[in-house]
């Protein structure tokens, strides 16, 4: 127990940081269920919409932030140091704090409950709503405090894959011959250093005003609601990026082993993967089109929202065409990475309809962003990091997940997402907002919803599969070996679980894909023109 | 039906054309990557794993910039197009214009001002021949005024005025919600804007601003004046709002109670004065503790208000 509690080992922490993801991820997604259920039919009274507005704030905030940053960080602590030949992450102990800071802010988070007022303003908290005039519960203050906490965790950790990336690379690995992921995850750690301390910012001014009266948000005291809403976002839209872009680098690892091919464009993948991080700082307003900021304004924020399709429309493209032309074998892990393609590509496209501004001026704050914001970070966030799991199980416990229980929980969350969030565009279009309790019984309304409704039962039964699927192979499943998938970068040449010491002997890097070179010394990478 | 399949005002329109346009450009591309993933799937699938290495490619870089500029020139036209919707679209927002209409979001109900001071709670009305300039406010937290099929949305900010334009192609009965998160009752801000020809909402205006004559208070209006529910609901049109509550002018004209959460039928209306809390959980009104006639008397008050 203590050598779980005292970790510093970056297996451990990462190992610490998927557990924990995992736990909330179960929260959050309970908190949906309530939701779904309330919403299964118009006029129902299941809940109170006080409890309902908790539902939602919790969920979006646990999942955002308990479940898509850490989990990435989780798979980033391990398997970095492992795919750059490294034996540990270049600062332990930081490792350690940040993880307890992440999960303890949780733990605060969810306390929330237990005083009988948990926040209830929205993962966005837009003031003057938080003010303490219309929020005069103390669930904000547990929820400012709980993402201070959380937003110290993301920057130690941050700075700590920054810093391993940056110092620990195995003899040979230049920065143009990291796996993808490490490229990935370098930039999405970046962008967290400097997106993070907006919010923290931001949630300063909010407790300022709530505990100490300051008047930062109170339009009434000459303060600005709006102001808000900029720092907000100025964190919020990276945010996004933060937990796709190494999610994408999942991707890059996982569609060229099972195609049995490299990544088509390596270099344009990298740059794309760094004109999207800059990208992401110019976007920000997007999520305000409707508030009246003038033409001009808005017209930049359209046309940098709609530059940033392209670098991501570039990937795409990209992992078609390393699937174009090799030997396909479809595991689990490579059945969710192309349901990633598909449904990733229709919440990119969905994406760029807002950036249209008229578009968004009619649709925004409907369930058709509902709807967008899913097929991204859970048709793609969440399918990548499924299919991460099934890649990498075999390297954390040394035993493969168990293929046809996987294949049904792959086709009943297939099935169970897709029910639920694609007929949300449609209550969308058809008017309905976002963050309403209940709704009236208009046409459509009611079967659309309750069609969502069963869609999330059936999504919850599969993850419930993946889940069993993942304890039962922890004990029972097949022995890997160290290279269960033939794959091509480092972290398959340590054993299976890497011990203490990953790497009895640091491996010598000529190419991006070491493995390959080894096993086919007739023809290595670094002879041709890779 | 929903905004984007019955547009009746030219912005809406413009709107749902840009709209369309996203929508066909966005299913080609999607059929594009879709027909190509589920080619790569079934043309290169492996058999097993003893199959020899595939041909190692590593790129193209002629593929890689046409999959680059093309995606540039789609969306650089689709810029294009949204500016030209966004000039149509959206009113001025530094005119010194008076506007036509003041509509204020309420935690949780809507109210509209006219210029010669009429005041009408929940139902808008407006001429079908000719643009009203709106201006939209917030009273306490931030609201978003949403007419689906008649206009853009726009956020009511507190201590900002911002201005759409409302319009109508024809007259009928356009229904709106509030579309940004305000609170527990945000799910019942549902208003209605009522769209007549010229003459139609002219007549109206001024029979409202004609209001009810002054009678002397009957022993139900004496009540509601005593039982302090005057003090937030005002029951002339004419009268100044007290920010407070909505105003019931005109009440049983209404269809809905609330902003959609009852309908208005006399045993709702008694629930509202029973229970307020019960009748829409959270909103502003306090029990105000009537006795059984106390409440029959002011039911008959109510259903007087036409």
């Amino acid at each position: 127990m203590s050598a779980w509690l005292c970790a510093i080992d970056h297996k451990r922490i990462g190992i610490l940081y998927m557990l924990s993801a995992l736990l909330f991820f179960l929260a959050g997604g309970m908190e949906a269920m309530v939701m779904r259920a309330q919403l299964a039919a118009p006029n129902l009274k299941l809940i109170t919409p006080e409890i309902y507005n908790q539902m939602f704030t919790m969920h979006g905030t646990t999942m955002i932030f308990l479940v898509a940053m850490p989990i990435l960080t989780g798979f980033g602590v391990y398997m970095v140091p492992l795919m750059i030949g490294a034996n540990e992450m270049a600062l332990p102990r930081l490792g350690s704090l940040s993880f307890w800071l992440q999960f303890f802010g949780g733990v605060l988070l969810y306390f929330s409950f237990a005083t009988g007022a948990a926040p209830d303003a929205g993962w966005f908290s837009y003031a003057p709503l938080t003010e303490e005039a219309f929020s005069p519960g103390t669930g904000l203050d547990y929820w400012a405090l709980a993402l201070l906490m959380i937003t110290g965790g993301s920057v130690g950790s941050a700075i700590n894959l920054i810093v391993t990336i940056a110092t620990a690379r195995a003899p040979g690995m230049t920065m143009r011959l990291v796996p993808l992921f490490v490229w990935t995850t370098l930039v999405a750690s970046v962008m967290i250093v400097f997106a993070l301390p907006a919010l923290a910012a931001s949630l300063v001014m909010l407790l300022s005003d709530r505990l100490l009266h300051a008047h930062f948000l109170d339009s009434s005291q000459g303060g600005a609601p709006l102001l808000w809403q900029h720092y907000f976002w100025i964190f919020g839209h990276p945010e996004v990026y933060i937990v796709v872009l190494p999610a994408f680098g999942m991707i890059s690892e996982i569609i060229p082993v099972f195609s049995r091919k490299p990544i088509f464009g390596y270099p344009f993948v990298a740059t794309s993967t760094v004109a999207i991080a800059f990208l992401s700082y110019g976007v920000w307003a997007h999520h305000m089109f409707a508030v009246a900021l003038g033409r001009n304004f808005l017209a930049v924020f359209a046309a940098a929202s709609m530059l940033i399709a392209v670098p991501t429309g570039m990937k795409i493209f990209s992992w078609v065409a390393t699937m174009w032309g090799g030997a396909i074998r479809f595991t689990t892990a490579m059945l969710f990475a192309v349901a990633f393609l598909l449904e990733f590509t229709v919440g990119g496209l969905s994406g760029v309809a807002f950036a249209a501004v008229p578009v968004d001026w009619q649709m925004t704050d409907t369930y058709f962003v509902v709807a967008h914001i899913h097929y991204v970070l859970f048709g793609g966030t969440v399918f990548a990091v499924l299919a991460a799991v099934h890649y990498w199980f075999p390297k954390l416990s040394g035993r493969l997940l168990d293929e046809k229980l996987g294949r049904w929980s792959f086709w009943l969350i297939v099935l169970g997402f897709n029910n639920t969030f694609f007929v949300q565009h449609f209550l969308g279009l058809l008017g309905m907002p976002r963050r309403v309790y209940t709704y009236p019984d208009l046409p459509w309304f009611g079967t659309l919803n309750l069609f969502s409704t069963v869609g999330a039962a059936v999504l919850v039964f599969g993850i419930l599969l993946f889940c069993a699927n993942i304890a039962m192979s922890l004990f029972f499943g097949t022995q890997a070996g160290d290279d269960p998938w033939n794959a091509w970068t480092l972290e398959w040449a340590a054993p299976s679980p890497p011990l203490l010491q990953n790497f009895a002997e640091i491996p010598e890097v000529r190419s991006r894909r070491p493995l390959w070179d080894r096993k086919h010394p007739e023809a290595p990478d670094w002879m041709g023109a890779q | 039906m929903g905004p984007l399949f019955s547009p009746h005002s030219p912005q809406a329109q413009s709107i749902a054309g840009v709209f369309s346009l996203v929508l066909a450009i966005a299913a080609v591309v999607f059929l594009v990557v879709a027909a190509a993933v589920v080619y790569s799937v079934v043309r290169y699938r492996s058999s097993g794993l003893a199959t020899a290495e595939p041909r190692q490619i590593f790129g193209s870089r002629s593929l890689e910039i046409l999959w680059t500029v093309v995606p540039l020139l789609i969306v650089t036209g689709l810029f294009i197009v949204t500016v030209r919707a966004m000039v149509l679209i959206d009113a001025p927002q530094n005119s010194t214009r008076p506007p036509d209409l003041v509509i204020t979001g309420h935690q949780w109900w809507w109210e509209a001002r006219y210029p010669n001071g009429v005041v009408v709670p929940w139902e808008i009305h407006i001429p079908t021949s000719r643009r009203l300039l709106a201006r939209i406010e917030s009273a306490d937290v931030i609201h978003d005024f949403w007419v689906p099929d008649l206009a853009r949305k726009m956020d009511a900010v507190p201590g900002r005025w911002s201005y759409i334009w409302l319009d109508a192609d024809t007259p009928g009965t356009y229904s709106g919600s509030c579309s940004e998160f305000c609170g527990a009752q945000h799910a019942w801000m549902r208003f209605r804007v009522i769209a007549e020809p010229e003459h139609d909402f002219e007549t109206w205006l001024k029979n409202e601003a004609r209001g009810t004559p002054n009678e002397v208070p009957g022993t139900e209006e004496r009540l509601f004046i005593d039982k302090g529910c005057a003090n937030c609901h005002s029951v002339a049109v004419l009268a100044p709002s007290s920010g407070k509550g909505p105003s019931l002018a005109g009440l049983m004209t209404r269809e809905f109670l609330g902003g959609g959460i009852l309908r208005n039928t006399p045993e709702n209306l008694m629930l509202w004065l029973t229970d307020p809390q019960a009748a829409k959980p959270g909103n502003r009104m306090p029990n105000t503790l009537l006795t059984a006639e106390e409440r029959r008397l002011l039911l008959i008050y109510l259903e007087s208000l036409r």
